[in-house]
């Protein structure tokens, strides 16, 4: 057998010293051969990045080391390297790309002079050659126009470029493995399909290895070889890609299928996984899963499973897979089906009726303040969203989604059209009339970290909307409210003398949706409500606000990326690209029949679990354009693969009946 | 009988203790609040800076309780007359020290006069000699045989007093942890002589001593001795350097007193409003930082000195007039300097209305009062604090310079800038007269020392981007 590319071998991190010691990586071992896609799967504070910062040996100095373990890159020891030979090994050998392309290159260098640092470094070209070999790499991920970006500065590229340029500058010290730490949870789904599929070609041309580090199961499906997940500091099951996604063993990776929302599932509560990853800060008894794990027993809590239960190269850390070991007979808990809310939709008249909404921002210039120019962020948005019911707004970074949500809820005045919420005109209240409105529509934020006041009590934080809206007499009664809210999203009443930063992601979510249904709303509006959380507490938060809408009678307008979640949770869904709906229907005729071919692209562009569909696989050219600045006609013609020539002249009128529109020439 | 009077800075000194009191008890009940002040106090240099602070303020509030004592009636009257003077009970307590006064210049530990004088002799013969002081050593016998072993007995003499007063307090001290860690007494004290717990009261035991030793060096020498020397007039600089604490530390503290609700109000007004308010408010910030501050400051003091002149019957006593001119010099130099800490919340409030927490205020209809007070104005507070502390070092040496440059404090007021002052004078003779400014530059460099330390520590603690580690 050949000698493996990277080999680690119980490799233990510690950050810190003393019995409160962070353990981020505790155990770890696994090989990468040569040309082979390693991926390293989990979520947050699981360790995933610690693992491949001490590959790296670029821990956290100087409380970081590695307290046990070996760390060979073709039988050099890395851990025993003194620091001049691991910069040989940094860059050429082993190169790295992370998650935030915005911050990972120096703003007041040239793009030419970045790449070309890297060349000088580790190849010892200088002068025209490595100007000719920057252009090549450049060339190489895919960026147009070389020979002008060469010397353009990273604020004049788009986030999709930025990470290109970052894949070229590892490519430079052409590696042998490139670590790439979530390359692309920053991007969008388009431009996360362009630089996945680069990172594929690239594999197949230089044959270098791919430590590929994510917490998404779509990407690993499309991407990987190899997959470990990695959970609490250890690595929980490890095997081969079909094997793992035919026959996930370890009751963690179950959990993590079972709480993928999917179309299949609307009708039922989401399996959760209870709880949230645990601090890493203590010596853990038995299992590190154990607490979270329904198929736990009482010696899961006080014997630590073993790595080397194997059987065909599938290791599982598992008690269960240890055929010494007898577990006790399990009990299966049905969990009870929830009803979609759709029962509800006999009711015609819409709660929430918005018109030809738009909301331009100008742009100011000059110390006059002279307008030269308008952002057109939304741009004549239609929709109607009936009582009980879950309207969806789907779109990319920068379509305007999140603008119209503030611009109905008036946080940000718009500019023209209206807004009808129960048969009276928003746009119109003002001051005190506006104010009192409020309890009828509120908003739940994407950032669960930042929605709240650090310097307030989360049981104030919850109150002060009522004593804004005068719900309650007294502070007993309000008190007393606040309690029956933290029940009902599933926490204690205890809760609510701490503070936010006391609590983990998905409990914050928890107290901000308690907070918005404080004064009693009607409409909740909520802005990627869990894109900042891990899967399995996505699911717990999706749950929550399913039953909440059976129980309460709830209108949603659901603001995501995700189409997934959409498909779990909405009724309807409007698809936007840059500031206008493109196409706009019922869940299942949107999702399984497409029609504009902006809404195609996006469906297909979402990263798979299924690896055997065939499906059609559209790939986007470009980025999006500035909504300062949007093209002529139709918005979407640059990148559509099925313009014609009138799609420049005009934008297209709505066409399709009245369930299912679309504005695309194609239908006209 | 005493009459108390109360001057305008005293007023205002206590009133910034009653804040500053207030704050704390409130601070308490707050875990967000209490936290970065036990950062504070665990940090190794921040707790000694603070002892040394604490030191100086002490001296500070002694010295601002004013008092006119009764006057020995004299034509029987039931009138009680009180004296013009002004005293302090800081000058009660340090009593012979102000009291003591030579004829001019003496040096530090001097038993005879720094210049010769002609002295007449009984006899009628006139000879040119130094002439022994009036205080200064006036128990020895044979100065110029004794004075060195009598020092070094009164040194010893402290030496001992602080070594068992030290040890006293670090009884105290460990007392106070044992019961409240209910740990058994040695074990407790080994802790603290290991540094093992989490305030390091080692080093804050090691600065008390530090400054028990020196407090009762003063105790056991400056009644006999003029530890610093004297002046022209022959007064003793190490009391007159005393007497510049409070000045200084008004300096400091009122200022930003002064300037806090400028630069508060009117910064987060201009980032929470934008638009034109932002406008007008930007437009004076920089209008006003245009005008070289000690051109403005120039100009007020002498237009203040003027108005004295004209009115003197507003003023009973000489103490009052130099208070009003020390108030106006913290008026105005608040009145220049608030623009930087507006321009720090003016930005700080900008990047908090965009805030989510803002937002969601704003989208359960709470009014705009009740967001600025209750959301933005304790999110911005961290920054108020970090300034005012970082800005006192400034400000006490400032007011040095300026009383140097001659529009400072009033010359009759005890302060560090105008020891300065005069020392430039002394500097030029010969021989040398270098104690004046020693004495003020090593007591100014403390207090900015401690203050600079401190305000480290306050910063490392309050600063969000440094707390993330």
């Amino acid at each position: 057998m050949k000698q493996p590319l990277l080999k680690l071998d119980k490799l233990s991190v510690r950050i810190g010293t003393g019995p409160r010691a962070i353990r981020p990586v505790d155990d770890v071992s696994f090989t990468i051969n040569k040309g082979e896609t390693y991926a390293l799967l989990g979520e947050s504070g699981c360790g995933k990045s610690m693992t491949a910062l001490s590959i790296m040996r670029l821990l956290p100095q100087p409380h970081g080391q590695i307290s046990a373990g070996q760390i060979s890159l073709e039988g050099t020891d890395l851990t025993a390297l003194p620091e001049v030979e691991m910069r040989q090994v940094r860059g050429r050998r082993i190169a790295m790309i992370f998650q935030e392309p915005m911050t990972s290159l120096n703003p007041v260098l040239t793009i030419g002079n970045q790449i070309g640092e890297m060349l000088r470094q580790h190849q010892q070209v200088k002068g025209s050659q490595a100007r000719n070999r920057v252009l090549e790499l450049l060339d190489a991920v895919g960026i147009p126009d070389v020979r002008r970006r060469y010397s353009e500065y990273p604020h004049q590229l788009s986030g999709g470029m930025k990470q290109r340029v970052m894949i070229a500058i590892a490519l430079a010290g052409e590696p042998d493995l490139l670590i790439a730490d979530e390359p692309t949870t920053a991007l969008d789904v388009t431009i996360q399909a362009q630089v996945l599929d680069l990172l594929r070609q690239l594999q197949r041309d230089t044959h270098m290895a791919i430590l590929l580090i994510t917490h998404d199961l779509g990407i690993v499906a499309g991407m990987a070889d190899h997959v470990a997940v990695m959970y609490a500091g250890q690595l929980v099951e490890e095997a081969s890609r079909d094997r793992f996604f035919a026959d996930a063993r370890h009751p963690y990776s179950q959990r993590l299928f079972e709480s993928l929302p999917n179309i299949g599932k609307r009708d039922h509560a989401l399996k959760t996984i209870p709880g949230f990853v645990p601090v890493l800060d203590r010596d853990f008894t038995g299992c590190h899963f154990a607490e979270r794990c329904d198929q736990a027993w009482d010696y899961c809590r006080t014997q630590a499973p073993a790595w080397d239960i194997t059987t065909d190269h599938h290791h599982v850390r598992c008690h269960l897979e240890d055929r010494n070991i007898n577990p006790p007979a399990r009990t299966v808990k049905e969990e009870a089906a929830t009803p979609h809310a759709a029962v509800a939709s006999e009711t015609g008249t819409s709660l929430l009726s918005v018109r030809d909404l738009k909301v331009h921002f100008p742009i100011q210039k000059g110390v006059f303040k002279r307008t030269v120019g308008q952002v057109y962020a939304v741009d004549g948005v239609s929709l109607d969203i009936p009582a009980g019911h879950t309207q969806a707004l789907v779109g990319e970074s920068g379509c305007g989604k999140t603008t119209v949500g503030k611009g109905i809820l008036q946080l940000i005045r718009p500019t023209a059209g209206s807004v009808q919420f129960d048969n009276s005109e928003l746009t119109r209240l003002s001051g005190k009339r506006l104010r009192r409105r409020r309890t009828d529509f509120q908003f739940i934020f994407q950032d669960p970290y930042s929605s709240m006041n650090p310097r307030m009590r989360v049981g104030d934080i919850v109150e002060e909307g009522m004593i804004a809206q005068v719900i309650g007499n007294n502070r007993q009664e309000r008190r007393a409210r606040v309690n029956e809210l933290f029940a009902q999203v599933g926490l204690s009443t205890e809760h609510a003398s701490r503070y936010p930063h006391e609590f983990s992601g998905g409990q914050r979510q928890r107290i901000c949706i308690a907070r918005a249904l404080a004064v009693n709303p009607r409409l909740i509006i909520c802005d990627e409500p869990t894109s900042a959380l891990d899967i399995s507490v996505q699911a717990q938060i999706l749950n929550l606000l399913k039953q909440l809408q059976n129980e309460l009678g709830l209108s949603y307008l659901f603001i995501t990326h995700n189409l997934s979640v959409v498909s779990y949770l909405a009724d309807r869904v409007a698809v936007m690209y840059l500031g206008r709906i493109v196409e706009e229907g019922p869940v299942a005729s949107v999702l399984e029949n497409p029609l504009h071919p902006y809404t195609r692209a996006l469906l297909s562009a979402v990263p798979q679990i299924e690896p055997d569909t065939q499906r059609e696989i559209i790939r986007l050219e470009g980025d999006i354009p500035s909504p300062a600045n949007p093209p002529g006609g139709c918005h979407f013609h640059p990148r559509c693969p099925s313009a014609m020539p009138g799609c420049r002249e005009s934008y297209p009128a709505e066409s399709g009946d009245a369930g299912h529109r679309v504005r695309c020439f194609l239908y006209n | 009988m005493i009459l108390p009077v109360i001057l305008w800075t005293d007023a205002l000194i206590f009133l910034l203790v009653a804040i500053v009191t207030v704050f704390a008890l409130y601070a308490r009940g707050k875990p967000h609040l209490r936290a970065p002040w036990r950062h504070v106090m665990c940090s190794r240099l921040g707790s000694p800076a603070l002892v040394v602070l604490s030191a100086y303020v002490f001296i500070g509030l002694l010295d601002s309780l004013h008092y006119r004592p009764a006057l020995e009636n004299s034509d029987d009257s039931a009138q009680t007359h009180y004296a013009v003077e002004v005293l302090s009970v800081l000058d009660t307590l340090v009593g012979p020290l102000r009291t003591q006064t030579e004829k001019t210049y003496s040096a530090p530990f001097a038993t005879h006069l720094y210049s010769r004088e002609t002295v007449r002799h009984p006899d009628g013969s006139q000879t040119r000699e130094y002439p022994r002081l009036e205080y200064g050593g006036r128990h020895l016998e044979n100065p110029a045989a004794d004075a060195r072993a009598d020092i070094l007995q009164r040194s010893s003499v402290a030496l001992m007093q602080a070594l068992v007063a030290s040890l006293a307090v670090l009884l105290l001290i460990t007392l106070w942890q044992a019961r409240r860690r209910r740990q058994v007494f040695t074990s407790t004290l080994q802790d603290i002589l290991a540094l093992r717990t989490t305030v390091p009261w080692l080093i804050f035991w090691i600065t008390l001593s530090v400054l028990l030793l020196l407090t009762f060096l003063a105790i056991n020498l400056s009644t006999v001795y003029h530890v610093f020397g004297t002046d022209k007039v022959g007064q003793d600089v190490f009391y007159q350097t005393l007497k510049s604490i409070r000045t200084g530390l008004i300096i400091g503290t009122l200022t930003t007193l002064v300037m806090l609700p400028f630069a508060i109000f009117l910064g987060i007004l201009a980032g929470y409003a934008r638009g034109w308010i932002d406008d007008v408010i930007q437009y004076i910030y920089t209008t006003l930082n245009s005008i070289p501050g000690v051109l403005l400051i120039a100009a007020a003091i002498l237009m203040l000195q003027v108005y004295m002149a004209n009115h003197p019957e507003l003023f009973e006593t000489t103490l009052e007039r130099a208070d009003i001119r020390l108030l106006f010099l913290c008026i105005i130099l608040g009145i220049t300097s608030w623009t930087g800490l507006c321009r720090l919340l003016r930005g700080e409030a900008l990047k908090l209305r965009e805030a989510e927490y803002i937002q969601a205020a704003t989208a359960f209809g709470v009014r705009h009062s009740k967001i600025i007070s209750r959301h933005i104005l304790p999110n911005v507070m961290h920054i108020v604090l970090i300034t005012v502390v970082l800005d006192f070092s400034g400000l006490v040496l400032a007011e040095a310079v300026l009383s140097y440059v001659g529009v400072g404090v009033d010359p009759t007021t005890n302060s560090w800038g105008n020891m300065i002052n005069s020392a430039r004078l002394e500097m030029a003779r010969e021989p040398v007269v270098w104690w004046s400014l020693l004495s003020a530059f090593l007591f100014m460099f403390t207090l900015v020392l401690a203050a600079n330390l401190f305000s480290d520590a306050v910063r490392d603690a309050f600063d969000p981007r440094l707390r993330q580690r």
